[in-house]
């Protein structure tokens, strides 16, 4: 750090190093993950604790911990907690696959909603819906609707990349084709409402928006896996990330191989993406903004995976805090999450216009 | 390999019968160029002419539409991106790194191809990115973000991260474009000294006639995708080629302070040269 610094060392480059394993020393990096976590376990911990039968934090934790008496641990395990994590993780989930899309096109616009894989994943969730008969519930809700959105937001994805492929992909071409197909996904979802009976329309409208409401351990499971695994692939292909945000050139010279490590990183965010849609419905903006502020606290170059997901999901359960309490009727997250997000995406444009003009 | 080194003194990056183009467009077409190995070799011409499209097939970034490249023997496009990459270098025309990136973070991206997913910053990352930097003048800059640099001093932290990369052969597409003349002689006094100390080969693309006949020792003189002439810079560059290839009239001078060539254009209106159609040397 001084002077007394071994030479030949590199200013603001510490490192760690334990045997074989070896990284940078970033502060920020480790701290501002680890704030967020703590943030977003107790705001989760809020958000359990609300309800017809309130709870107080303390409570909620000791119960967690195995702790209160029965009827307490039912309410809380049983009820309350997975729709909890379900934002938790959600809020993870969106945030990661927002970093991701956003590195590999190098453009901040890109995220899970404007590149149209969460309208794609819609039409899928709403399809099963509204074309399933009126029997969702059961297995079908428990392993359909998530495959039904995934299948969409693969199917939306690989469209997307098809049409924006030319010499490899440009975030600009990405954006623009994205915004395209989110158009024509959106329309196709309102013809299915259209089309759909009177009850069905209502449910999927009501999921449209982005709800927590009963979501239960079911729920809970596929984003578990999803986050979990993405989060170590995450790991694993973070250098690569690092190389792809110097530009495609600059990547493949450095042995970046370039098709298969974007393909990979962006099967990685529609999974993650279309999975949270499958849980949650299509929370507006979370993907968008969570790795944007993630970039901004941890100072990183190009917008932090783990740091992303953990701001998605501060974002998502304070979202849903605030959706239950501050409002006399309880509102569904994705309201908040919207309502949050629009200024935001219309101050990000702003901004990229006046840089522009410069 | 060594019975490759013993044929026909083959080089170590060779283009063999190659083909080049953009979907339907073609650029460069049956080309053949042996790098010379431990040399500066520049390659000039008129824009549009495929120099630099040239340099991306050598450096695997374009994959030819016939022929091939081969680096130390074997077929470039075969090796394993990563294998590649250990031993040639490639910096691309005005490459733009992302907002914040610090010079020494965007130097130290140079070692990837030698890091695994644990091993990020070894000791002998930090020991070939120090000398990298020093070695560029960059490490002064180090926590600087690389969008706040000036034109030169950025161009020199973004060749430190090739140097980073160690490998002995390095292309340079047109690593002096956006530079005053001050800055760009500073960049190419850099890449001398690699050649010079370090014996690297170095493959770039360069505009100014009068630098590449300077600093390289070899010139490749291309036109509509082919080459027209090649060798040592005094026997490349004389009126006739330049006319041949630039459509340019231009007198050839001896270079005051050194033993190559200098370019001057003739012009339409200001020259006294303008009526001797030719040109040529006093």
């Amino acid at each position: 750090m001084s002077a007394a610094t071994v030479a030949p060392g590199v200013p603001g480059r510490r490192a760690v190093r334990v045997g074989p394993v070896s990284a940078v020393w970033r502060p920020r990096a480790v701290l501002v993950p680890a704030v967020l976590a703590v943030v977003a376990l107790l705001l989760a911990a809020v958000d359990v604790g609300r309800g017809d039968y309130p709870i107080g934090v303390l409570d909620v934790l000791r119960i967690v911990l195995g702790g209160g008496g029965q009827a307490d641990r039912f309410v809380v395990v049983e009820l309350r907690l997975p729709r909890a994590l379900t934002a938790l993780l959600v809020g993870a989930a969106l945030g990661m696959s927002g970093a991701i899309l956003q590195s590999v096109a190098r453009n901040p616009l890109a995220s899970p909603d404007l590149l149209g894989i969460t309208a794609g994943a819609s039409v899928g969730a709403v399809a099963l819906i509204v074309l399933g008969g009126g029997v969702l519930g059961g297995a079908l809700a428990l392993v359909g609707l998530p495959l039904a959105a995934l299948l969409g937001g693969l199917l939306t994805a690989t469209a997307m990349y098809l049409l924006a492929w030319r010499r490899g992909v440009d975030g600009f071409r990405l954006v623009l084709v994205g915004i395209a197909l989110a158009a024509l996904l959106t329309s196709s979802t309102s013809y299915l409402l259209i089309v759909a009976d009177i009850t069905q329309a209502a449910q999927a409208t009501v999921w449209l928006t982005g709800s927590l409401n009963g979501r239960g351990w079911e729920h809970v499971v596929p984003v578990l896996l999803a986050v979990g695994g993405s989060a170590l692939l995450a790991l694993t292909g973070g250098a690569t990330l690092s190389a792809l945000r110097l530009g495609e050139d600059s990547a493949r010279a450095l042995g970046v191989r370039l098709q298969a490590g974007q393909a990979a990183l962006l099967a990685i965010a529609v999974l993650l993406a279309s999975v949270a849609v499958a849980a949650a419905g299509p929370l507006a903006f979370v993907a968008l903004i969570a790795p944007q502020v993630a970039l901004r606290l941890v100072r990183s170059a190009g917008p932090p995976v783990f740091a992303g997901g953990l701001v998605g999901a501060v974002l998502v359960v304070g979202g849903d805090v605030v959706a239950r309490t501050v409002l006399p009727v309880e509102l569904p997250v994705g309201i908040v999450t919207a309502a949050v997000g629009a200024p935001y995406l219309l101050s990000l444009l702003a901004r990229r216009t006046r840089r522009l003009d410069a | 390999m060594t019975a490759l080194a013993d044929g026909a003194r083959a080089g170590r990056l060779v283009a063999r019968d190659l083909t080049l183009g953009y979907g339907d467009r073609v650029v460069v077409e049956h080309l053949d160029l042996d790098v010379v190995d431990r040399g500066i070799t520049a390659v000039i011409g008129p824009n549009g002419c495929g120099k630099s499209t040239l340099l991306r097939a050598l450096g695997r970034l374009l994959r030819p539409q016939g022929g091939e490249v081969l680096l130390d023997g074997r077929r470039i496009d075969r090796l394993p991106t990563r294998e590649v990459a250990r031993t040639l270098g490639m910096l691309p025309q005005t490459p733009v790194a992302p907002e914040g990136l610090t010079v020494a973070d965007l130097v130290a991206r140079g070692r990837h191809p030698h890091q695994a997913w644990f091993r990020q910053w070894s000791r002998d990352d930090e020991a070939v990115v120090a000398e990298a930097m020093t070695w560029t003048g960059v490490l002064d800059l180090a926590d600087r973000p690389v969008d706040a640099l000036s034109g030169g001093q950025r161009q020199r932290a973004w060749i430190a991260m090739a140097l980073a990369q160690g490998t002995d052969l390095l292309l340079l597409d047109e690593p002096t474009t956006h530079l005053d003349l001050a800055h760009a002689v500073d960049v190419l006094d850099l890449v001398d000294q690699l050649h010079h100390d370090r014996g690297r080969t170095v493959v770039m693309v360069l505009h100014d006639l009068s630098l590449a006949a300077r600093y390289a020792d070899h010139l490749v003189a291309m036109r509509d995708g082919r080459i027209v002439a090649q060798g040592p810079p005094r026997e490349v560059i004389t009126p006739e080629l330049l006319s041949e290839v630039f459509g340019l009239s231009a007198a050839v001078l001896p270079d005051p302070v050194s033993d190559g060539v200098l370019v001057v254009p003739i012009g339409t209106r200001h020259s006294r040269w303008a009526a001797t159609p030719s040109g040529g040397a006093p």
